[in-house]
């Protein structure tokens, strides 16, 4: 046994943070509530330079990973620094998309459980090579790089389907129209050829273009989930917003998303994507690469709000020992003592639940999800605990937008309710 | 980073399970705070010591296995799996035991340790007394000179154990004195039947004599029981603080598998639609399962010094092969690799020896005791307020025993007021203050 960083994950975790206390992070972070993408973007490349996107992406995919423990080490220093930006939802939909194309892989080694399973065969081979960019101006296509319209895994290229006739609607699936204003669009891109085809081909083609361009920091990419709400966060800024929709089920690459929101933290900015584009994949497999992707993303999560609660105790503590209150430190007195106290505690036990969630990951275990929960839970509740003193000890000075307390307190409160609620997450704890 | 036991660890384990599956006994003891449960109690000691099982972490020569803390967690959890019986030995083996490791003689230990292990000799604590609980320097009970000794005198309280065990340690005012009150305290160990003792047993809230009252009255203890260098007992006990405080004292085991049956009655018998309890119970869990976690890091972190050591005993090895031989290039490799590891774990090192980490453990145990039971006893509604003796009692009586003993935890061992303190001078750096 040996369940500890070693040497090479704890330098990582230096380097991470070194480079974000220089690069002024909250600063950036407030730009991005602005809506100026700029200075995010070049912290992300900066951050994918590091390798912190390759983390989730296979090796096959021109990923490291996937290594879990490293992306907890890297998501405690995003949070640590407050960086803007979907992290998370690029991880979640690296898995979902790295999900979906194993299972196709494995679907095309055995043609029967393929049958079985998406109920029908189909090549998975056979279609036309064509640039992949045609198929994704709606979503913003990374325009920092123009040389990225071969996939690199030499499968089918992205979305065959927007180009494919379009004959009306998925007899399987006839209810995955939703019926609005959209339709139109909708039905251009849902043709006729089949879910398991469209899981195959399209789905495969889709891990193909996207997760080299992930691993690389070439592509920023959000996802919107069941489990993770109504809303794609920060899809304004995202070079793709992925959909998985509860029928069929269905994922989509949405043809565009609604207008920002007003959040309560304004770095996490809110939009529905528009109920049209392309149909990457539906069906069980859909279902399962979901499931599998809402783990990670819960697990991103819990380590990014980790980090978020890291630093305002940090910021609590440093603060308490020098306002002086009735001629002393305030940090002197036991009620701001053991508030400060309970906080560390319940940190320093959210911790290893998550690199416990990490190996589970890592190994594919079958409670991992139970596993994931649990540091969900914990790290929501320790970080929002954390956030609570930090606004309580700082006063009114802690109830300010401008000082950057602000910028951690509010990631406090929205974290621990985005992918997965505290009452979901200890649910599933005790489902196993 | 991973969980998985090596093949020399899982073999242990494995080991332990086996012969815990055919020795436990099929039906929970009685409290070990009444005298026949004590005596029950103490049997169980002796079949383990019997059996190789009672000290597992400890070296061969006074009875253990020389197990890691890696083995001994599992031991732990494998122990407490299979429903075996609270330790009634426990003040001595996780508390006495530790401080002679430390700080007693060869003598001390080839004498106190092996009786200890098997339940022939069963150890008392006695540090508070009724001026110096958490204020422990406060402590005014004496140890003056005598021929070949000290003499006892004075009043400890709240001495668990002591209704019915053997011996006790703790800390008396005698010896050289220093400025503060730390200073000029000296460790002992005395037996609570000797002349000049009085013990008086005190009912804890369920009316069983969980502890006792002391009364000393120039109690002779020679010199070869005391524990390092008289007037330094505070040093030498804090070591031994440190491991009440710790992982060892509460084992993950413990909770781990008190978690278990706590989901498991949830399973069995909660209403679905009592979200509120549900989550109380998956709490429990999620603590659990945290205690055990951290438990595990800190074994990973006890490895790693151990093979620090190691590195360095090999580089001073290879120096002074380097010496005798000349310039041998490998011998100075040698050297440097190892200086180079041992570098890179010092920090990491001094994590781990940190004490105030044990008042973080401390803090997060007693509350989970406390949170696992409550949750227990709500869950079984009426049948809740049973207490332990009663024929009714659900889980052998299990919970009811459990809970009350968890109600302690807060307050002994340090006050949790106090290692609030600690935590937050020692390992947050804010100003020591008021209490």
């Amino acid at each position: 046994m040996w369940f500890d960083l070693d040497d090479a994950q704890r330098e990582f975790a230096r380097t991470l943070n070194r480079m974000l206390s220089a690069a002024d992070t909250p600063a950036v972070a407030r730009a991005w509530a602005a809506g100026e993408h700029g200075p995010g973007r070049a912290l992300w490349t900066r951050l994918s330079d590091a390798g912190v996107f390759a983390l989730a992406v296979p090796e096959a995919y021109e990923g490291v990973g996937p290594l879990p423990v490293e992306l907890a080490v890297a998501l405690i220093e995003a949070g640590r620094h407050a960086v803007p930006g979907p992290l998370v939802e690029t991880v979640a939909a690296s898995a979902l998309l790295t999900a979906l194309a194993e299972e196709a892989d494995a679907s095309a080694g055995d043609p029967g459980d393929n049958a079985q399973a998406l109920g029908g065969t189909t090549p998975s081979t056979g279609d036309t090579p064509r640039n992949p960019d045609s198929t994704t101006p709606s979503t913003g296509h990374n325009p920092r790089n123009p040389d990225s319209t071969t996939p690199s895994t030499g499968e089918n290229p992205q979305n065959p389907d927007s180009t494919a006739p379009s004959t009306g609607h998925n007899p399987q699936n006839p209810g995955s129209t939703t019926g609005n204003a959209d339709d139109a669009t909708k039905d251009a891109h849902d043709t006729a050829r089949g879910p398991d085809d469209i899981t195959e081909s399209s789905a495969r083609a889709a891990a193909g273009f996207w997760l080299p361009r992930i691993a690389s920091g070439r592509a920023s990419v959000t996802l919107a989930a069941p489990a993770g709400g109504p809303y794609a966060l920060d899809a304004d800024a995202a070079d793709a917003v992925f959909v998985v929709e509860a029928e069929g089920p269905t994922l989509r690459l949405a043809a565009g998303h609604s207008p920002v929101q007003p959040s309560f933290d304004p770095a996490r900015r809110l939009a529905r994507p528009v109920p049209a584009g392309t149909v990457l994949a539906r069906g069980r497999a859909v279902a399962a690469a979901t499931a599998r992707a809402t783990d990670w993303a819960a697990f991103a999560t819990a380590a990014q709000t980790l980090g978020v609660g890291l630093t305002l105790l940090d910021r609590t503590v440093a603060y308490a020992k020098q306002r002086a209150q009735f001629g002393r430190p305030i940090g002197s007195f036991q009620a701001v003592k053991h508030r400060l106290a309970d906080v560390h505690v319940a940190l320093e036990f959210a911790r290893p639940l998550l690199y416990g969630a990490a190996v589970a990951l890592a190994r594919g275990a079958r409670d991992a999800g139970a596993a994931v929960a649990a540091a969900k839970v914990a790290a929501g509740e320790a970080a929002y605990d954390a956030a609570r003193a930090a606004l309580q000890l700082h006063g009114a000075l802690g109830y300010t937008d401008e000082y950057p307390l602000s910028l951690w307190f509010r990631k406090a409160r929205a974290l621990r309710m985005a992918w997965g609620s505290p009452a979901h997450c200890r649910a599933r704890v005790l489902a196993g | 980073m991973d969980l998985d036991p090596s093949p020399d660890e899982a073999a242990f384990r494995a080991e332990a399970r086996s012969w815990l599956a055919a020795h436990v006994p099929t039906a929970p003891l009685p409290s070990l705070e009444t005298a026949e449960g004590f005596a029950a109690h103490r049997a169980w000691e002796r079949i383990l010591a019997a059996n190789g099982w009672s000290v597992v972490s400890w070296p061969r020569r006074y009875g253990g296995r020389g197990a890691s803390t890696t083995e001994w967690l599992l031991f732990e959890q494998e122990y407490y799996a299979a429903g075996a019986p609270g330790r009634v030995s426990q003040n001595g083996t996780q508390l006495l035991a530790p401080t002679l490791f430390a700080h007693g003689t060869a003598e001390q230990r080839a004498r106190v340790l092996p009786p200890m292990a098997d339940g022939e000799v069963i150890w008392a604590q006695a540090w508070s007394e009724p001026e110096a609980g958490s204020d422990l320097a406060a402590l005014r009970a004496t140890a003056r000179r005598t021929s070949g000794g000290w003499l006892l005198y004075g009043q400890k309280t709240w001495s668990s154990r002591a209704a019915f065990a053997d011996r006790a340690f703790g800390l008396f005012r005698g010896g050289p004195a220093g400025e503060r009150p730390h200073q000029g305290l000296t460790y002992v160990m005395f037996p609570l039947d000797a002349p000049g003792v009085t013990v008086r047993p005190i009912r804890r809230l369920d009316g069983k004599p969980a502890f006792a009252e002391l009364f000393l009255d120039g109690v002779f203890v020679p010199d070869r029981d005391v524990i390092g260098e008289p007037g330094q007992g505070w040093r030498v006990a804090m070591s031994t603080a440190g491991s009440e405080r710790g992982l060892t004292l509460r084992s993950p085991g413990r909770f781990t598998a008190a978690a278990a049956r706590l989901a498991a009655l949830w399973r069995e018998r909660a209403d679905p639609a009592d979200t509120a309890l549900r989550d109380r119970v998956a709490d429990a869990v999620i603590a659990a399962r945290a205690y055990h976690l951290r438990a595990c890091a800190t074994a990973t972190r006890e490895t790693e010094a151990a093979a620090s050591r190691a590195a360095e005993t090999r580089a001073g090895e290879a120096r002074a092969a380097e010496t005798r031989s000349g310039t041998r290039a490998s011998a100075r490799a040698t050297v440097r690799r190892a200086a180079t590891a041992a570098t890179a774990r010092a920090a990491d090192r001094q994590r781990a020896d940190n004490p105030a980490e044990a008042s973080v453990n401390k803090v997060f145990w007693s509350e989970l005791d406390l949170a696992l039971h409550e949750t227990a006893l709500d869950l079984l509604g009426p049948y809740g307020e049973l207490s332990d003796a009663a024929a009714d009692a659900p889980g052998g009586g299990r919970w009811a025993e459990g809970y009350v003993f968890s109600l302690a935890g807060p307050v002994y061992a340090g006050t949790n007021e106090i290692q609030r303190d600690i935590i937050a001078e020692r390992l947050l750096g804010l100003d020591r203050g008021r209490r």
